[in-house]
């Protein structure tokens, strides 16, 4: 396999042709925030939180949907960048009604980790407070669209991985919504297996264990790469 | 020419209020109101959400009885499931209970009320504060916040946190008591009693000090409201709720919680965000009704611990024989009783082994469509009532909060003092401030007890001067 060299952050890195920028990064210890990637399903480029600077490049580009170059540049901190990854974050927090407070991933969620991460200490957009349900007619599962930041791990996830491509998106825009069997009540849905992988990969308290109470989810994606390590490569880990 | 004094904001009280007085041409008081000017909402922001995460969500009414939404919530939820609930998960419940009316009342006594009852209700206002009464007794202000601590820490040994556990779920508890945790509170029980009993003797000082105007402090015939044990025992956590008269008649025991509603209205005016309960066979002119801890205990045979016991009987001096005390300044003293009363029962529970049984929440789903939770929170009755769809979704919120249940009564008690301390020709800061005391008694909790948005009906009358009735606008 081909391998190329780029610059990342001052320092020459080696990456095989083909990589992403984000997966360069990773490979070599330097840490980009992220929240729509999820190491085992493809890559979409949705929360812009990766965005970096790329010599050349007018505009900032996601670094988990850009390849790796031979002879790149690329910057992942300065006070642009950190400055559009809070107003993301804050856009974000603004969008849909994210309590955190009374969530049941409180105290165990990626996006308000990053938050803390970023130094996002307020939103400076005004709230949309939209008016959104909360579905639990699944016997396991329930879903709360007013924590879905629309990552679409859950359509990914059961779409690549487990192969029943129960969830979909519906609407565009601002209007989008993830949904179950073409927008059915998520336990009238024939085609999900309750294999509960959407609700691992979740990053936000969107979906989770039915009966959870506040900040009782604890959610881990580890099992992600060992089942897709056993069925690609042959190897089952512990 | 007719005047209108108010006191705005009234201080030392949790939440936002205002009494308005009206005086006639001559001065004398014709009107008086408590407004509670706070508004919340919680009834109504709660539809849509699921019953799982309401003791969570309704802790967050309080930040001074988190718990008690938290138990009452979860006990609708209990009822929800159709579960037992695990005998050792109702015993670190109340548990917990317990330690919330310690901290909750010691905060009432000792930081809210204390600089009335210790600095004197004419002490200079830039003294009559929490720092004053630091200054004047540090001892007993650190003892008062000692207390208060020992409640907040063992609320936190239970639930992590001593503001806003989400701790107590549906079906029972998320988290035991470690036998080291047990030791450590246990440990400091002794230093409790002995503030208490500090405490007690400074009321009992206090009431001789204040008879010569006890009496204008809410001191009027009403009902009382309160659970009880099966045996008619002082009860905080479970029980059956029990109404007595002003004579001390029983006129409604063994009520089960989940047919509340054939004891309590509730009514609405347009000038204050808290509803105003009333015994329904009475109505909203004659079912005025108290709750918290003097009705507890003039609504209890006993209290059923050693200790409070000899301080009950004590506390019933202050009232005829057979007669509940009538006076809301004993309020204050009840508070008390019942602290020590808690610490009594903590005692006890950190020493039953049921706390080592492992089994402490019960697993079910959505088994009936209405929850119904009561429980005795700090300031008197405390009642959730749900109604959810088949999965768990809230269709209808209803809480009935103790401060609302004593709104009546708080402006009966307001009025009463108005009339007893205002003249139009003398209005000092002395006499303003028993009539703030007048609500202090009570220790309401108003972000607690405002109601929700969309529902209250509003009556504007505008009325001339000589009582005519000149112009009238509703919103239903």
């Amino acid at each position: 396999m081909a391998v190329i060299t780029l610059t990342i952050d001052e320092e020459l890195v080696s990456a095989r042709a083909g990589q992403s920028v984000l997966e360069a990064c990773r490979e070599h210890g330097i840490k980009l925030a992220t929240l729509c990637y999820l190491d085992g399903i493809s890559a979409r480029g949705g929360c812009r939180l990766c965005l970096v600077e790329v010599a050349g490049h007018p505009r900032l580009l996601p670094a988990c949907t850009t390849e790796a170059q031979e002879g790149m540049r690329v910057t992942t901190r300065n006070e642009k960048i950190d400055r559009y990854r809070r107003m993301i974050l804050e856009l974000t927090f603004a969008e849909r009604n994210h309590t955190c407070a009374v969530c049941v991933s409180n105290e165990h969620c990626e996006l308000q980790s990053l938050a803390a991460e970023l130094g996002m200490d307020h939103v400076r957009y005004d709230y949309l407070n939209p008016d959104l349900p909360l579905d639990t007619s699944h016997q396991r599962y329930g879903v709360d669209h007013n924590r879905c930041l629309l990552c679409l791990r859950c359509v990914r996830v059961c779409d690549e991985v487990e192969g029943a491509h129960t969830w979909d998106v519906k609407g565009r825009g601002i209007a989008s919504r993830v949904i179950t069997d073409l927008n059915r009540p998520w336990g009238a849905s024939e085609s999900c297996t309750e294999c509960g992988k959407c609700v691992e990969v979740c990053p936000t308290g969107a979906l989770f264990d039915k009966g959870s109470s506040v900040a009782e989810m604890h959610k881990d994606a580890s099992f992600l790469r060992r089942i897709l390590d056993g069925r690609e490569k042959r190897q089952w880990r512990r | 020419m007719s005047r209108t004094v108010s006191i705005d904001p009234v201080t030392r009280i949790e939440g936002h209020a205002k009494i308005t007085i009206r005086l006639d041409e001559a001065g004398k008081v014709i009107d008086s109101r408590f407004h509670v000017t706070e508004f919340r909402g919680f009834e109504k922001f709660c539809v849509g959400r699921s019953f799982w995460e309401m003791p969570g969500i309704t802790a967050r009414v309080c930040g001074i009885c988190p718990v008690s939404h938290l138990l009452v919530s979860s006990k609708a939820g209990d009822m929800i499931l159709g579960v037992r609930t695990p005998a050792p998960a109702v015993a670190l419940r109340r548990l917990m209970n317990y330690a919330q009316m310690v901290q909750s009342h010691a905060l009432s006594f000792f930081l809210l009320s204390g600089p009335d009852l210790i600095l004197g209700m004419d002490a200079d206002p830039a003294q009559r504060n929490m720092a004053g009464l630091i200054a004047a007794n540090p001892d007993l202000a650190r003892a008062g916040i000692r207390m208060r601590a020992f409640g907040q820490k063992l609320i936190r040994s239970l639930g992590d946190r001593s503001i806003h556990p989400s701790w107590s779920v549906p079906g029972g508890v998320r988290k035991s008591l470690s036998s080291e945790q047990r030791d450590e509170i246990l440990k400091q029980l002794p230093e409790m009693y002995a503030t208490i009993g500090i405490a007690l003797e400074l009321m009992k000082e206090a009431c001789a000090r204040f008879s010569a105007e006890i009496d204008a402090y809410g001191d009027f015939p009403s009902l009382f409201m309160g659970l009880v044990t099966e045996e008619g025992g002082l009860e905080h956590y479970a029980g059956k709720l029990r109404m007595i008269d002003s004579e001390g008649k029983i006129l409604e025991d063994g009520i089960e919680p989940e047919n509340y509603q054939n004891l309590i209205g509730e009514a609405e005016q347009n000038w204050s965000y808290l509803k105003f309960p009333y015994y329904k066979p009475r109505g909203p002119e004659n079912g005025m009704y108290r709750v918290g801890p003097l009705a507890r205990l003039n609504v209890c045979d006993f209290a059923g611990t050693a200790r409070a016991d000899r301080e009950l009987r004590q506390f019933r001096h202050s009232a005829g024989h057979g007669k509940p005390v009538s006076g809301s300044f004993y309020y204050h003293y009840a508070r008390l009783i019942e602290i020590l009363h808690s610490l009594e029962r903590i005692e006890e529970i950190l020493a039953d082994e049921i706390l080592d049984d492992h089994h402490i929440r019960s697993q079910a789903g959505v088994n009936q469509n209405v929850g119904i939770g009561i429980s005795e929170a700090p300031r008197g009755t405390l009642i959730h009532h749900y109604r959810v769809d088949d999965n768990g979704i809230l269709e209808d919120v209803n809480l009935i909060i103790a401060t609302g249940q004593n709104n009546l009564a708080m402006n009966r008690t307001v009025k009463q003092l108005a009339e007893r301390f205002i003249r139009g020709d003398r209005l000092e800061q002395g006499l303003l401030n028993r009539i703030e005391h007048g609500i202090r008694i009570y220790d309401p909790c108003l972000s607690c007890s405002t109601h929700e948005a969309g529902r209250m009906p509003l009556q504007v009358q505008l009325i001339s001067a000589d009582g005519k009735l000149l112009d009238e606008i509703e919103r239903g």
